[in-house]
C-alpha cells in the first residue's frame, strides 16, 4: 500500500487515489463547516477556534464572497483555499467580461470542482487540501443553491450538508432535523446544527447569511442573540418533557 | 466628433459625453451610452474607436470589481485612474488602444476628483477636462465661466453652455447628450439633452 501513495497519478491496485484519500483525512481535520438552503435564504455556518487570543480576528474571514450573488464556506487547508478563492474570483469576472452575464452557482462550482480535480490527475502536484460550500442565487430564476465540492473534484447539490471537523455528527442532526424554512428559521437550523459539535458562543461560530440581497456577515452579538434563543428554546422544549415522565 | 467633457464642482464631479455612434458618414444610432459606470463611486466617459472602448472600459470596469473582492475595499479613484494609465502605456508600443477617458469619482477621504487620460497613456488630474474636437469649444467656454465649488445647478447650466457652444459651432455636431454625475450618494445619470428622439 505504501508504494502507492507517492505519486497521484498512480492507482493502487484495488482502485484508490490514496493521495485523494489522504486529502479528504485533511479536509477531516479542518473547522467544522455547515450549509443549510432555506426557500429565500441560505445559510453558511463555520466553527471559530477562539484558542488565538492575541490575533485579529477580523483578518481570518472564513466565510467570502465570490460575487455579489455567490458565497462561500470552506474546511480544511486554508492556504489552498486562498488560491482556490482568487482564481475562482477571477473566473466570476472574466465570465462576467466574456459573456455580460454573472455566474450560475453551478458554473463557479463547475469551475472549483475542475480545478480541484486537475490536481488529481497531474504530475508532481498535490491535491487541494479542502472541501467547500458554495451557496447563491441563481441570477435569473432566483432559485437559492447550496453545492459541495471535495479534494477529487466530484460535486453535488444539497438541501444541507457539512464538512469538515464531526461532520458525520452534523450531518446526521441535519437529516433528523430538517425541514423547508425560510428567513431566520433557516439561520437558527444552521447554528443548531453547528452547536452539536462546537462550544456554544457567539465567539466561536462564524455565520454569513445569503439573501437575494447579497452575503451579509452576522455579528458576534446577533449571533448571541440568536445562540440564546436556541438555548431559550431547548430549555422549554426539556422543562415541557418533564412533567409528562413524573406522571407515568 | 465625438465630445466628452466633465468639470469637478462642490462635492461632486460631472461627465457630460455625446451619444452617437457613427461610422464614416452614417449615424448607426444617436443613443450610446459612452459613461460607463465604473463602480458605485466612478463615472468613465469614453471616447474614440468603437471597438477599443467597448473592449477596455469593461476590461477596467470587471478589474475594478476583482480588486473589491479580493480586498474588501473599493479602489480610490486616484488608484483606478493610475490602473487605466498602466494599462494603457503597456499596450501602447505593441497594440494601442485608441480610447480617451475622463474618469470622475468621489472618495469617502478625498472628495470629488476628476482625471484626464488620453490614448497614449497621458495622465492628468484636472478641474475640467475634454476631448474631441468639441474640446476646443468646451475648454474655452469652461476656461471663461469656471469657478471651483460650483452648484450641481451652475455646473449643469454651464454644460448646457458647452454643449450650446458645440451644436451651433460644430460642423457635424452631435445629436444628442447623456450628462452624469457622481458625488457621495453614487454615481448615476443626471439628464439627456436630446435634439433627436432615437
Amino acid at each position: 500500500m505504501a508504494r502507492y501513495d507517492r505519486a497521484i497519478t498512480v492507482f493502487s491496485p484495488d482502485g484508490h487515489l490514496f493521495q485523494v484519500e489522504y486529502a479528504l483525512e485533511a479536509v477531516r481535520k479542518g473547522n467544522a463547516a455547515v450549509g443549510v438552503r432555506g426557500t429565500d435564504t441560505i445559510v453558511l455556518g463555520v466553527e471559530k477556534k477562539s484558542t488565538v487570543k492575541l490575533q485579529d480576528s477580523r483578518s481570518v474571514r472564513k466565510i467570502v464572497s465570490l460575487d455579489d450573488h455567490i458565497g462561500l464556506a470552506c474546511a480544511g487547508l486554508k492556504a489552498d483555499a486562498r488560491v482556490l478563492i482568487n482564481r475562482a474570483r477571477i473566473e466570476c469576472q472574466s465570465h462576467r467580461l466574456t459573456v455580460e452575464d454573472p455566474v450560475t452557482v453551478e458554473y463557479i462550482t463547475r469551475y472549483i470542482a475542475g480545478l480541484q480535480q486537475k490536481y488529481t490527475q497531474s504530475g508532481g502536484v498535490r491535491p487541494f487540501g479542502l472541501s467547500t460550500l458554495i451557496v447563491g442565487f441563481d441570477p435569473y430564476t432566483g432559485v437559492p443553491s447550496l453545492y459541495q465540492t471535495d479534494p477529487s473534484g466530484t460535486f453535488s447539490a444539497w438541501k444541507a450538508n457539512a464538512t469538515g471537523r464531526n461532520s458525520n455528527s452534523m450531518r446526521e442532526f441535519l437529516e433528523k432535523n430538517y425541514k423547508e424554512t425560510s428567513g431566520q428559521e433557516t439561520v437558527k437550523l444552521a447554528i443548531r446544527a453547528l452547536l452539536e459539535v462546537v462550544e456554544s458562543g457567539g465567539k466561536n461560530i462564524e455565520v454569513g447569511v445569503m439573501t437575494k440581497e447579497g452575503l451579509k456577515q452576522l455579528e458576534e452579538s446577533e449571533i448571541d442573540a440568536i445562540v440564546a434563543e436556541i438555548e431559550a428554546e431547548k430549555a422549554a422544549a426539556e422543562a415541557a418533557k418533564k412533567p409528562a415522565s413524573k406522571e407515568t | 466628433m465625438e465630445c466628452v467633457f466633465g468639470m469637478v464642482g462642490k462635492g461632486f464631479a460631472l461627465v457630460v459625453a455625446d451619444t452617437s455612434a457613427v461610422n464614416s458618414i452614417l449615424v448607426h444610432k444617436s443613443n450610446e451610452d459612452k459613461i460607463m459606470v465604473l463602480d458605485s463611486h466612478k463615472l468613465m466617459g469614453a471616447s474614440g474607436e468603437a471597438g477599443d472602448r467597448a473592449q477596455f472600459t469593461e476590461y477596467v470596469q470587471k478589474n475594478v470589481a476583482l480588486y473589491q473582492y479580493r480586498n474588501g475595499i473599493p479602489l480610490t479613484t486616484k488608484a483606478a485612474a493610475n490602473f487605466m494609465r498602466g494599462e494603457l502605456a503597456t499596450a501602447l508600443r505593441k497594440n494601442p488602444y485608441m480610447v480617451n477617458i475622463v474618469l470622475a469619482g468621489h472618495d469617502k477621504e478625498t472628495g470629488p476628483s476628476l482625471y484626464f487620460i488620453d490614448y497614449i497613456a497621458t495622465l492628468h488630474k484636472v478641474d475640467k477636462a475634454a476631448f474631441g474636437y468639441g474640446s476646443y469649444f468646451a475648454l474655452s467656454m469652461m476656461d471663461r465661466h469656471y469657478h471651483p465649488n460650483m452648484t450641481v445647478d451652475e455646473a449643469v447650466k454651464l454644460a448646457d453652455q458647452c454643449i450650446e457652444e458645440i451644436r451651433s459651432r460644430l460642423v457635424v455636431a452631435p445629436q444628442n447628450f447623456v450628462i452624469k454625475i457622481v458625488d457621495k450618494d453614487g454615481a448615476r445619470e443626471h439628464s439627456w439633452r436630446r435634439t433627436t428622439k432615437d
